[in-house]
């Protein structure tokens, strides 16, 4: 099984270039904030181990919310992004990247500070510049983007080729319907028309570091832990009072700030989103920011990596990123579906979740308790997500169409015929997903 | 606790609470206003009709809702507008984007609308008028007085006919609604909906109540200290020292959609290999229940709040058809209300709400993929156009072409949640479900997606294994108009009729 990474590269845009950086990133797109995968500053389509990336501009357009605590607001000089998540090592793909699309990144980032001194060095540069997320989701670890498609064409290739064998068999033989698709499949694979290369090896570095982290982790909260217990009293009085005393906020979003993100949306099976804004302030926030986070991370890293985070299974791949020193956090995700429909998942199967970290944060709807209230008051938590919401300029899905159900209903029809189907029911079962 | 008698019916239009089934003539008028002095004068003594139940049942009824051009021009100001939803102020067809949400691309797009198209000239008001059998023209007559002549100018009259319960495509329609819970006794909290119930929350329907999140959904309040008139309206629940225009009021959606009788009729009877039974079944399985109402069951009897256990065509849930082998998943009625809970079934005590509420415990790979239905329920009222033609003339290749569809009326709080929501995610998403390929079969458009995929399928689990897929479906659909209206409850109707253009006084 080969693992996915992640990258962020993060510069200050210089003063000036906001304009020409804008213009200049709307040449990569066929679509309004879609990507072209052809496009010739960094052409995606190339990248055969890409799942999904962006460009995103990073403003502090709720910076004014801190006001409300008394603070006035931190600068922030607007930021350029560019993040994706593929499969493979972190410093294998970055050289792709320089390689591929070398001048592109070059062009790009000589809107940034500090670019422009030392072009020679895109490689360098660009490692400097990557920023690790305090958290990570994958939908599921280890499926590449060639896995991907290559169950995807084998999906395509039995549902075109079913009927013509139910007519010839008919659709109650179930035994002889598989056999037919299997040597079908066979047949196409000879020809070189399907293709299903078995997983990669696990790179062993890669095991060692997941099995000290999924023991690592755990052993230092249970050391940890004792301090936790005595100090929980303080911690939890020292919480309520501040969920008490934290403003409110009940402002509705711009229409217009509406109408620049939802011209992207929905073009696609997927969207992709974006939120940004201040951590609260106080030490404690932070500090209870980052445990958090770690336990995320830990979750989704060894627990939620099939498919489905909580009661959530339309999210490909999300970050939470912690910036400006730890004052501000930012998230992004892929997901499937409408943007209704995802606050709705949210705020109907999750509520407790997305407070537990997104209460840290400024303008966040009032909790109790960290878990309780929070995304439960749906208007003031929609107001909230999309008033911080920010556009991407330039958003790529390696695999448009295809939901994260769909891959492991493909991942599904994959396996059900590399294994022995025994039983009828069982084979019924794999015909039906086809 | 409430008493039922406790409820504001008498400043609830009608509609809210009565479909008006008796009154079996309708007449569905678009109007402009010409002259706002002559139009408020006449709204005041607008005979409209309220949800207090009467003794003989009337024999008319009239309903009034204002788009928001219509209240911006009778004098509501842009302060108080401003408390209405983004959908509401930008309208139907205000942004790009929310065409191609609602699936209004294509052939369905604003720019091929008999009305609507143009959010600038979406009509002012609408008048929904009902009459006994025979009525309608001294109903009429009653309402177009002089008064009314001198103050509005008729866009258009949406038509309607009596089809006696069976929308064109020839299937009984109006079975399923949602049981309005006017003594607020169901609890909304999150604790106790995990399965499905049709009992719903007034606040989903009506302004000013709290909504099935227990909160009251945002609305116009106005401060009776900066404008008098509003001295009338009922006090906001939520916040006592404002007045709340909203209150008793709801969002009216409509859309007139076109239905081709014959082109659905002519499909089926062909992928049915023009053998009748099958197209019956066919059909059947594309909306949900059989042509008489009888849904496709038999699904285990249930103990749903809000369905009499004795309701031989609504007592029911697809919670033992996980897979849609009776009832496809697709189906337009288990799209447009999957009745779903809060949780996929198995949720029976702490522990397992626990394994659930953490993603664990799924008994099958498509668990769970459904919303809850309860935030996102219709109150349907919309009315039929067209002659009759059944199915048997419908599939001869002669069969006469004709004007038929649904004038399709809603009645929501929160036209995004619940209106968009049901069409976008639910009626014309192609992941709706887990479903491949399809849209809503009945209505949706079949233009291929973006990335080039097809979506004009339409697929019924067999228990056999291998799905029965029909494909290449024209469309059956198309939408002709719309809009998005608010129906005022009465003294916010009193209060529209009252405010006192200044804007327009201010400019003369
Ligand atoms: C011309 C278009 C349409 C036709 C022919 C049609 C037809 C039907 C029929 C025959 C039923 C079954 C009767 C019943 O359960 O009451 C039904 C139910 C329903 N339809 Fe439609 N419909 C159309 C458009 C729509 C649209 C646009 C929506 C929503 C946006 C919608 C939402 C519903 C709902 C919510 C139900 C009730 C489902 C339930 O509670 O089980 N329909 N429709």
């Amino acid at each position: 099984m080969m693992p996915q990474s992640t990258f962020m590269i993060s510069a200050v845009i210089r003063q000036g270039q906001m304009e020409t950086l804008r213009a200049l990133l709307r040449t990569m797109n066929e679509g309004v904030g879609h990507a072209d995968p052809r496009n010739s500053l960094i052409p995606f389509g190339r990248f055969d181990r890409l799942h999904v990336a962006r460009l995103v501009i990073l403003e502090a357009r709720t910076a004014d919310e801190i006001k409300a605590y008394g603070l006035e607001p931190y600068a922030w000089r607007p930021t350029l992004v560019f993040l994706g998540d593929f499969d493979g090592e972190r410093d294998s793909f970055l050289a792709e990247l320089a390689g591929l699309a070398g001048p592109g990144l070059v062009k790009i980032f000589s809107c940034c500070e500090g670019f422009a001194d030392n072009p020679g060095q895109l490689l360098q540069w660009l490692k400097e510049h990557d920023i690790r997320p305090k958290a990570n989701y994958i939908n599921w670890i280890g499926r590449t983007v060639r896995q991907v498609h290559e169950e995807d064409a084998l999906h395509q290739s039995l549902a075109a080729c079913l009927p013509g064998i139910i007519d010839a068999v008919g659709r109650e033989n179930c035994r002889a319907l598989r056999q037919k698709l299997l040597s079908h499949v066979e047949l196409e694979k000879q020809a070189g028309r399907l293709s299903l290369t078995a997983p990669e090896p696990t790179p062993m570095g890669w095991k060692i570091r997941n099995l000290l982290h999924k023991l690592g982790i755990p052993l230092i909260l249970l050391l940890v832990s004792p301090l936790f217990l005595l100090g929980s009293p303080i911690f939890f009085w020292r919480l309520r009072q501040l969920e008490r005393s934290d403003p409110d906020f009940f402002i509705r979003p711009d229409r217009d700030h509406i109408q620049e993100l939802s011209v992207q949306e929905d073009r696609d099976v997927s969207n992709q989103f974006n939120v940004f804004g201040d951590v609260k302030p106080g030490l404690f926030r932070l500090l209870t920011l980052k445990v958090l986070l770690l336990l995320l991370d830990y979750s989704a890293r060894h627990v939620y990596n099939r498919g489905f985070l909580t009661r959530i299974r339309t999210i490909h791949f999300a970050r939470w990123v912690l910036m400006d020193n730890n004052r501000r956090i930012y998230f992004a995700s892929n997901y499937d579906g409408s943007h209704e429909a995802y606050m709705d998942d949210f705020i109907n199967k999750v509520a407790w979740g997305l407070n537990l970290v997104f209460s840290n944060g400024v303008g966040y709807p009032p909790t109790r308790w960290l878990v309780k209230g929070g995304a439960e008051q749906e208007q003031k938590y929609k107001y909230t997500l999309r008033r911080h919401q920010l556009p991407s300029e330039v958003w790529y899905k390696a695999y448009p169409g295809l939901t994260a159900y769909d891959l492991s209903r493909n991942s599904r029809i994959r396996q059900g015929m590399e294994i022995r189907q025994e039983s009828d029911a069982e084979i019924r079962e794999w015909l039906s997903l086809i | 606790m409430k008493n039922p008698t406790d409820f504001d019916f008498h400043d609830l239009q009608a509609l809210l609470r009565f479909g008006h089934g008796q009154l079996t003539e309708s007449c569905f008028m678009l109007l402009n206003i010409a002259d706002p002095a002559a139009a408020k004068e006449w709204l005041r003594r607008a005979p409209v009709s309220s949800a207090k139940a009467v003794s003989p049942i009337p024999t008319t009824a009239l309903q009034i809702a204002f788009s928001v051009e219509g209240l911006r021009v009778l004098g509501v100001r842009e302060e108080v507008l401003a408390g209405f939803s983004d959908e509401f102020i930008v309208g139907m067809t205000g942004d790009e984007s929310r065409s191609r949400r609602l699936g209004d691309t294509g052939k369905n797009s604003p720019e091929y609308w008999q009305w609507g198209s143009d959010p600038s000239q979406v009509p002012h008001l609408v008048l929904l008028l009902y009459a006994q059998k025979d009525g309608m023209t001294a109903w009429r007559e009653t309402i177009e007085n002089d008064r009314f002549a001198a103050a509005f100018q008729l866009v258009r009259v949406l038509p309607t006919d009596d089809l006696e319960d069976i929308e064109p495509f020839g299937f009984t329609d109006g079975l399923s609604q949602p049981s309005i819970d006017w003594e607020a006794r169901q609890s909304t909290d999150l604790h106790d909906c995990d399965r499905y119930s049709n009992r719903l929350a007034v606040g989903e329907l009506v302004l000013g109540y709290p909504n099935e999140y227990g909160l009251y959904t945002t609305r116009p309040l106005i401060d009776p200290h900066e404008d008098e008139s509003a001295a009338l309206l009922p006090g906001a629940e939520d916040n006592p020292s404002l007045k709340d225009f909203g209150r008793n009021g709801s969002y009216l959606v409509i859309r007139q959609l076109h239905q081709d009788v014959p082109g659905f009729w002519q499909y089926v009877d062909r992928e049915a290999g023009f053998v009748p039974a099958k197209r019956e079944q066919l059909a059947a399985s594309m909306v949900g229940r059989k042509r008489n109402g009888t849904p496709l069951g038999p699904f285990v009897a249930e103990n749903i709040p809000g369905i009499a256990q004795n309701d031989p065509v609504n007592n029911f849930t697809y919670e033992d058809d996980p897979a849609g082998h009776k009832c496809p998943i697709g189906a337009h009625i288990r799209r447009a209300n999957p009745r779903t809970g809060d949780f996929p079934p198995g949720v029976t005590g702490f522990i397992s709400r626990f394994i659930k509420m953490f993603g664990f415990g799924q008994r099958r790979p498509d668990e769970d993929l459904i919303a809850s239905s309860r935030f996102h329920r219709l109150l349907r009222r919309g009315r039929n156009y067209g002659p009759i033609l059944p199915p048997e003339e419908a599939i001869k290749p002669d069969a006469p072409e004709a004007e038929r569809g649904l004038q399709f009326v809603v009645l929501v709080a929160n036209i995004s949640r619940q209106f968009e929501f049901v069409q976008n995610a639910w009626l014309v998403g192609t992941a709706f479900g887990g479903v491949q390929h399809e849209r809503d079969p009945l209505l949706g458009g079949r233009e291929p997606l973006p990335d080039g995929g097809t979506a004009d399928s339409f697929t019924r689990p067999d228990p056999a294994g291998p799905r029965q897929k029909s494909c290449q479906l024209p469309q059956f659909v198309t939408v002709g108009g719309g809009g998005y209206f608010f129906m005022p409850g009465l003294r916010a109707l009193q209060y529209i009729a009252a405010s006192s253009l200044t804007g327009s006084d201010k400019s003369s």
